[in-house]
């Protein structure tokens, strides 16, 4: 079954073929369950004039953030960002363009996308700025707009437990928009805390089955907090 | 006297009902949670993914893959589910959430909502925001009647880019609780201490004032 390994060797090996221009969908929610070496790895690389379809951008010095210093990022399709100064420098001064997605809106885009769905009509963004210039539809006398779907050349997404012909486990809310994710890239890396043999994971726990991984490696991850609450003891 | 921040979440937490599945918004929304009766039993969904949030967690407990949609570190109550964005946002659009508190900068007598977007300030995006409203059927307000500079927030017309369009049926305020039909805002109850008159004052949009106005229970 090694025709099913999805394993590679190295994190240049995980990217190879990433270059100018091209679309990176990016699993993640704020910086938690972000993945964070193979972001490191396209700073690397030094890929620009990307499009970067996540949630989220990170924040100054990690996560998608990183991309920014040496200006890589063309476009960031997301329904949140501006948690990092260099974001809204590059906005302001027009090197980096943004469409914001209301949230939902772009998970689902990423979810059409991976199922071969082109668009679909949503009630959110109806008439608000976000449905300007779309189309629009009456069902059962509520307006919707017509959204498209995205997919990328690349697709970045981290798992938590993956076994080598990929299935993939996700642990707690570092779930977010990595199932999705996993599904709308051309090409899909994944990569993860821990590699188990196949057979190990009960096949009716996997979030991700191996069918949309491409590439799969184990890295150490920082798992950095951006918001340390705690509850008075 | 106006509410106190406390005070607006006592009286939207009095809106929840035993078995409801319910999404608070970031901000003054968050503060309803600390106000749930104890005979009620509630779910509070975090749109990133996770629905039976929990407290704040301890030193021990802090884990950076367990966040709400705020970003802040969470834990999750016994009984909880935990699940993609895609999954949640079903959960939201399919209308299954029983009842969502959110703020906003204005709202108006057609229902519209603007509250993520100022013009020529820091625009950081709407989030879930434009989802939430757009899918659920029981939305409350929760904002201040008037800016500080005494200007009404509740209008003939929103002035601020729409999150959402004829979407919001009730409002609850510093100083009334209010619910929006027919074009009109109409006046349910008055804050201890407000008088109707301070209300119709502050109310740019038009209000119907029925002949007896109850006072909140806080």
């Amino acid at each position: 079954m090694s025709g099913f390994d999805k394993v590679v060797g190295s994190y240049e090996e995980a990217l190879a073929g990433l270059t100018d221009g091209m679309t990176i969908i990016a699993g993640g929610f704020g910086l938690c369950g972000i993945p964070e070496n193979l972001i490191a790895e396209i700073k690397r690389i030094g890929a620009k004039e990307l499009t970067i379809v996540s949630n989220n951008c990170g924040v100054d010095d990690f996560g998608l953030g990183l991309l920014l210093e040496d200006q890589q990022v063309k476009k960031m399709i997301s329904s949140y960002v501006g948690e990092n100064q260099l974001f809204m420098e590059q906005l302001l001064n027009g090197s980096l363009e943004v469409e914001l997605t209301p949230q939902g809106t772009l998970a689902e885009k990423m979810r059409a996308g991976g199922a071969g769905i082109p668009a679909f009509y949503t009630a959110t963004g109806y008439g608000t700025a976000v449905g300007d210039g779309k189309e629009t539809k009456e069902f059962g006398g509520r307006n919707y707009i017509l959204e498209e779907s995205i997919t990328g050349e690349f697709a970045i997404v981290k798992g938590w437990k993956a076994d080598r012909y990929g299935n993939t486990i996700y642990r707690d809310t570092a779930m977010n928009f990595n199932p999705m994710a996993a599904t709308a890239g051309k090409i899909t890396v994944m990569e993860v805390e821990e590699i188990v043999e196949p057979g190990e994971l009960d096949p009716c726990h996997i979030h991700t089955p191996g069918i949309y991984v491409d590439r799969l490696i184990q890295g150490t991850f920082e798992k950095r907090i951006e918001q340390r609450t705690l509850r008075a003891v | 006297m106006a509410l106190t921040r406390d005070q607006m979440a006592q009286r939207v937490a009095a809106e929840l009902e035993n078995g409801f599945y319910v999404n608070l918004g970031i901000g003054i929304p968050t503060l309803v949670a600390n106000f749930i009766a104890d005979d009620v039993d509630v779910m509070l969904q975090s749109e990133n993914g996770l629905l039976g949030m929990g407290e704040f967690p301890t030193e021990d407990e802090i884990d950076a893959d367990m966040i709400n949609a705020g970003k802040q570190t969470v834990t999750a109550v016994r009984g909880a589910s935990i699940f993609s964005s895609a999954e949640s946002f079903a959960m939201i659009r399919g209308g299954h959430v029983d009842l969502t508190v959110l703020g906003a900068f204005e709202v108006d007598t057609q229902g519209n909502i603007a509250s993520y977007m100022i013009p020529g300030k820091l625009i950081k995006g709407m989030g879930g925001a434009m989802d939430l409203v757009a899918g659920a059927d029981n939305i409350i307000v929760m904002m201040t009647h008037a800016s500080k500079g005494g200007e009404s927030k509740l209008l003939t017309k929103c002035s601020l880019p729409l999150t959402g369009a004829a979407c919001i049926r009730k409002v609850l305020t510093d100083l009334a609780y209010l619910e929006i039909k027919d074009g009109k805002f109409h006046l349910l109850e008055r804050a201890p201490g407000v008088s109707v008159e301070q209300i119709a004052e502050l109310t740019e949009g038009e209000l119907v004032i029925p002949a007896h106005v109850p006072e909140m229970q806080i």
